[in-house]
Order: structure tokens, then C-alpha cells, then sequence
């Protein structure tokens, strides 16, 4: 890790959040990859790869529920934290802040749309 | 059909439309100084326009040219990026990277001459960023860092700002229009000026009291003490690592100071009353200071150093038609975060402008309750303050202070009252209300005076068995 490097770094791997443990903030990449991976009954299932400025654990800002995947670093990774309470705050202040999250949240929401429709029989 | 009330304060449809200020395409702005809240204004500007599909010229003047080391390439600031602005910016995906952060803050050690004690960031991990304003020092050979200053202004250069090199000589209004002149350049018109010249530029006098367009007067001002002490990397990892130290000494005149690791550099920031060149000795001289130097440093006499002044009070009116004054020349934080000061008043300001309208009642609808929560928070930070400066002339009340942040630190699980006060007082993380209310809890009261006591009881020395 740089001497200059802000969040925590880490190793190839190493589970950052775990799926259904409870969750009170949201993570950016800073640099580095890492993967999203979602228990299912079948076994786990690789969501999604992603790397610096991309976020995940958002849904913790604005439900209780738990978290829903785990997420590890690939390769080693640094990753920041933005605290639910910090971020709220500002999104009160300057409702804008949201936008690059409704954003994303938007294009993750049409990518999932269009998986869905591809996976469907014609009718 | 239905009608939709009009709320007390807001505007009717009539009012609305009514000769209202706006930008449109094509509209032409102009910004007053390349530091942080010139270029948050004008990247935020740019992109929320973007999002609305109006195309906008800007042009953003900056004299300073931020690959030159020394003053030249200077904005004189200690250079801390708070944890709230940290996160902030990775939020709206601006990320900071290891080349302009110089060195990750993971701690704070409080210094006082009864004892130190270190506070770790809430999550353990670098949370606050070190940067240098400027390219580094004067007299710096090379550097393997970017300037913070320099940095956001390519971003918003990218954004599709016009970076003008040269500093603003005259503003004049025509028509209700600023229009600025640079040195051997022709005069230049636009439908919004925004100001971000700081408090220690001369521009700042081109709008004293009945030049501007409207009442703006300039923020009440306090003098710092800012320099840069060579330490070399293995000796700042060595001595300081990735923690920030803060002093509260008893020393007359002196109110508060801190060195702030970076990369080759200490920065030394301080804050006092008539400051001199004897504060300074006396500051390096006292015995917790020489504990965290190494013993063979020098002292800081052949240091780069300045006296920049701070915003303390606040603007009055930072808004007119078509004129807005943003960060250090507006209102900002009282002594912490004035970097995230203006990041808060430039957002403000560009959502203002996109979203509402350039005329003054758009900014003071708008724009003025994000300076106005400042300005109201500054003035419990001086409470805040105010109880500092007592703790540090009283022992009883820094033993007392001591002993309540061991022992939080001590018993892990336990809710870190003091230790979170210190932390958001010398961090600047959380505004000065929060501190003050985290200081009336019944808890945070009661723990206080028991370590006072605790802190001031006479001990004796065990008794030796021989």
C-alpha cells in the first residue's frame, strides 16, 4: 500500500463484506479489483467484477436488510469506506450527491433487465 | 382542474417567469481564482449543466502556476482533506490518488504536557489525506506528488473549463454585466462572476465596499503560521508514521498547533495571537514537541514558511445578480476543513446557478442557507474552542482529559465519548453542534468528572520492600 493511498487494503482474496452480515456504510474502489459473489443454492455465483471509483454495498444507505453478496478483493485491493450517517448528512444538505448513485444503481438495473429478458423462452 | 399551493417563501408561477437571471446555452461565466472552490465550482458547474443538456463557456482565471515549488505555486493552506470531504468526493467519484494524497491519515496524537494519547479513525483505515497545495517547498529539486490545487483544476479543465494564466486587474459592470480585465488583455464579458480568490489576494479588493454590484464585505481575518521542515521519508515513517500530531501546550499567545506528515515534509501549522518568531522558538522548544522530533533535527530556521491569513468571521452578502463569493472570500469553517468549506459553498453555489437562476435572490434563496449553517455552526465552534483554550490553561482539566481518553481506549467495546469529541474537535469531521451535543451527555459528564478526580488524585509511590 502507498504511502499515500486512502482506505484499507486487501490481500487477493480477502472477503471484504460478507454476505447476510448487517451493514452501515457503502464501499469505493480505489484501486485494484474485486469481485462480487452471491451464495445461492446451487452454490456461489460471480455477480460482478469491479474496479476503481465503482462502488458496492450501497443498498446498506437506505435498507436494514443485510447484506445481500460478499464481496473479496481479487487482486489486492484498496477500498474506502463512506459512512451511512456521513453520507446521509450530505445527501440532506445537497440531494445531488445521490445522483451518481441513482445513476449506477439506474445502469445495474438495465443490465439486470436485459440478462433477465435474454434468459426468458420466446413466448 | 387542480392547483398546486404555494408554500410561504416560495416563488408563484408569475414570479417564476417575471425578468428572472439564468444561464442558457451559450452563457459565459466567469471564475475569480484556481484553488479548491474555483475548480469545485466550476467542475460541478459544468456537469450539472451537462446533465441538463445546456451548454456553457467558462473560463476559470488562476495567476498561480501549481508545478512550481515555493510560493509561486502556492495556495498556503496545511493541507488536510478531512474524513467527511474524503468520503464526500468518493461519493460524487472524484477520487483522490496516491500521487496528490502525499500521505494517508489513519491517527491523531494529542500532545499536552501531561501526557500524549494516540485516537485512531473510527474504521481503522486512511481516512483523511495530507496533501500539498502547491508543487512543495521552495528550494525542492523534484517531487514524486502532485499538487491537491493542481490536481482539481485539471479536473476541471477536463470538465471543459478554459484555464486563463493570469490574475484579474479589473472588474467592471456594464449593463448589469461583470467584465474582466487581465494584465495586457483585452476585457472580457460574462453572464455570472464567481469569486474565489481567498483572503489573501489582492483581488479580493477589486469588490471592497462600493465596487462590486452588491453589499459584499470581506470576512474578519486571523493571522497562521504555516511552514515546512524537511524530515526526509524513513524519518517521517519513523517518527510520525500515518498520524497527525496536535499540542495542546500552556504557552502564551499560542492557541493550537499541529505537524501534519507528508511526504518528505512536516508541515507545521500554527494558530495564536501576535504570532513571532519567539512563539515559534517557544513551540519548538517545549519538551513534548522535542519528543516527537528527531533529536539531531535543527530546528525549522532555513524552513519554507508563510503567515496566510484565515477566514474567522464570515462575509457578509457573498451574493449579487450575477455574482457569487465561494470558500475562503465567503463563509467557511472556523479554523477546520476549509478545503471541505469550499467544496460545500462551490456545490451550492453551481446548483444555485443550474437549477435556480444567477439573480440575487436565487443565491440567497439557495445558496446563502449552505453558507448560513456555517456560519452558524462556527459560532458554537467558538464555544468549542473557547473550552479548549481552557483545558489547555488548566492541568487539572488536561489530567482529567488524559485519563478519561486511557481508559475509552483501554476497554475496547466501550462508547469513546472523549476520544470522539477530540477527534471530530481536531479532525474537523462533524459539525461543531455535534461536538458540543456529545459534550452534554449525561455519561460524557459524569465520566469527566470522574476522571478529573481520577486524573488530579495524589498518588503515592508503592512502598519498596527492602
Amino acid at each position: 500500500m502507498s504511502a499515500g493511498s486512502l482506505g484499507k487494503t486487501y490481500r487477493p482474496g480477502e472477503v471484504i463484506v460478507h454476505q447476510g452480515d448487517t451493514g452501515d456504510c457503502m464501499y469505493v474502489v480505489q484501486d485494484g479489483q474485486v469481485e462480487v459473489v452471491q451464495e445461492q443454492g446451487s452454490g456461489p455465483v460471480r455477480l460482478a467484477v469491479i474496479g476503481p471509483g465503482d462502488f458496492f454495498g450501497e443498498m446498506a444507505l437506505f435498507e436494514r436488510e443485510v447484506r445481500s453478496a460478499t464481496v473479496r478483493a481479487v487482486d489486492e485491493a484498496t477500498v474506502l469506506t463512506v459512512d451511512k450517517k456521513t453520507f446521509l448528512r450530505r445527501v440532506h444538505a445537497d440531494p445531488s450527491l445521490a445522483y451518481r448513485l441513482v445513476q449506477t444503481m439506474s445502469q445495474r438495473l438495465r443490465k439486470l433487465n436485459t440478462e433477465f429478458a435474454q434468459r426468458q423462452p420466446p413466448p | 382542474m387542480s392547483t398546486i399551493p404555494v408554500q410561504a417563501g416560495e416563488e408563484t408561477p408569475a414570479e417564476c417567469t417575471a425578468g428572472r437571471l439564468e444561464l442558457e446555452d451559450g452563457s459565459r461565466v466567469g471564475v475569480m481564482g484556481g484553488g479548491p472552490a474555483g475548480s469545485f465550482f466550476s467542475y460541478f458547474l459544468l456537469d450539472l449543466a451537462a446533465r441538463v443538456g445546456t451548454r456553457l463557456e467558462l473560463d476559470l482565471y488562476e495567476s498561480k502556476d501549481y508545478s512550481v515549488p515555493g510560493p509561486a505555486g502556492c495556495n498556503m493552506c496545511g493541507g488536510i482533506i478531512s474524513e467527511s470531504l474524503v468520503q464526500t468526493l468518493a461519493a460524487e467519484g472524484i477520487r483522490l490518488p496516491p500521487t496528490v494524497i502525499t500521505r494517508g491519515i489513519d491517527a491523531y496524537v494529542l500532545h499536552m504536557d501531561v501526557g500524549t494519547v494516540r485516537l485512531e479513525t473510527p474504521r481503522l483505515e486512511m481516512r483523511i489525506g495530507a496533501v500539498h497545495r502547491g508543487a512543495g517547498p521552495r528550494g525542492l529539486q523534484a517531487a514524486d506528488w502532485q499538487s491537491f490545487d493542481g490536481y482539481l483544476l485539471e479536473l476541471a479543465a477536463q470538465k471543459g473549463a478554459r484555464v486563463v494564466r493570469g490574475r484579474v486587474e479589473d472588474v467592471e459592470w456594464q449593463a448589469g454585466r461583470p467584465q474582466l480585465r487581465v494584465r495586457n488583455g483585452a476585457s472580457q464579458g460574462y453572464d455570472l462572476l464567481a469569486v474565489a480568490c481567498g483572503v489573501n489576494s489582492a483581488s479580493i479588493k477589486l469588490f471592497e465596499a462600493g465596487k462590486g454590484n452588491g453589499s459584499y464585505r470581506p470576512p474578519a481575518t486571523a493571522k497562521t503560521y504555516i511552514s515546512e521542515l524537511h524530515l526526509g521519508r524513513e524519518r517521517i515513517a519513523q517518527y510520525f508514521g500515518h498520524a497527525m500530531h496536535v499540542f495542546l501546550l500552556n504557552i502564551p499567545r499560542l492557541e493550537f498547533a499541529a505537524l501534519i506528515p507528508k511526504g518528505d515534509y512536516v508541515t507545521f501549522c500554527l494558530l495564536g495571537q501576535n504570532i513571532d518568531e519567539d512563539l515559534v522558538r517557544a513551540f519548538f522548544g517545549a519538551a513534548p514537541v522535542r519528543a516527537c522530533l528527531p533529536p539531531d533535527w535543527s530546528g525549522p530556521k532555513e524552513s519554507c514558511h508563510c503567515s496566510p491569513r484565515i477566514n474567522v468571521g464570515g462575509a457578509s452578502e457573498p451574493y449579487a445578480d450575477r455574482l457569487v463569493f465561494l470558500g475562503d472570500c465567503g463563509v467557511s469553517r472556523l479554523y477546520k476543513d476549509g478545503i471541505g468549506a469550499a467544496y460545500r459553498t462551490a456545490k451550492a453555489a453551481a446548483v444555485t446557478a443550474v437549477f435556480q437562476g444567477i439573480g440575487r435572490e436565487d443565491f440567497r434563496r439557495h445558496f446563502w442557507p449552505a453558507c448560513r449553517s456555517l456560519a452558524r455552526d462556527n459560532r458554537l465552534g467558538r464555544l468549542v474552542f473557547a473550552v479548549t483554550r481552557l483545558i489547555q490553561k488548566w492541568r487539572f482539566a488536561r489530567r482529567g482529559v488524559l485519563d478519561m481518553v486511557r481508559r475509552e481506549q483501554a476497554h475496547a467495546g466501550r462508547v469513546r465519548r472523549m476520544s470522539e469529541v477530540l477527534w471530530n474537535t481536531f479532525t474537523g469531521s462533524a459539525p461543531y453542534g455535534e461536538i458540543l451535543l456529545g459534550t452534554m451527555h449525561p455519561a460524557y459528564i459524569g465520566r469527566l468528572i470522574g476522571s478529573t478526580l481520577a486524573g488530579n488524585w495524589p498518588r503515592r509511590e508503592p512502598a519498596r520492600k527492602d
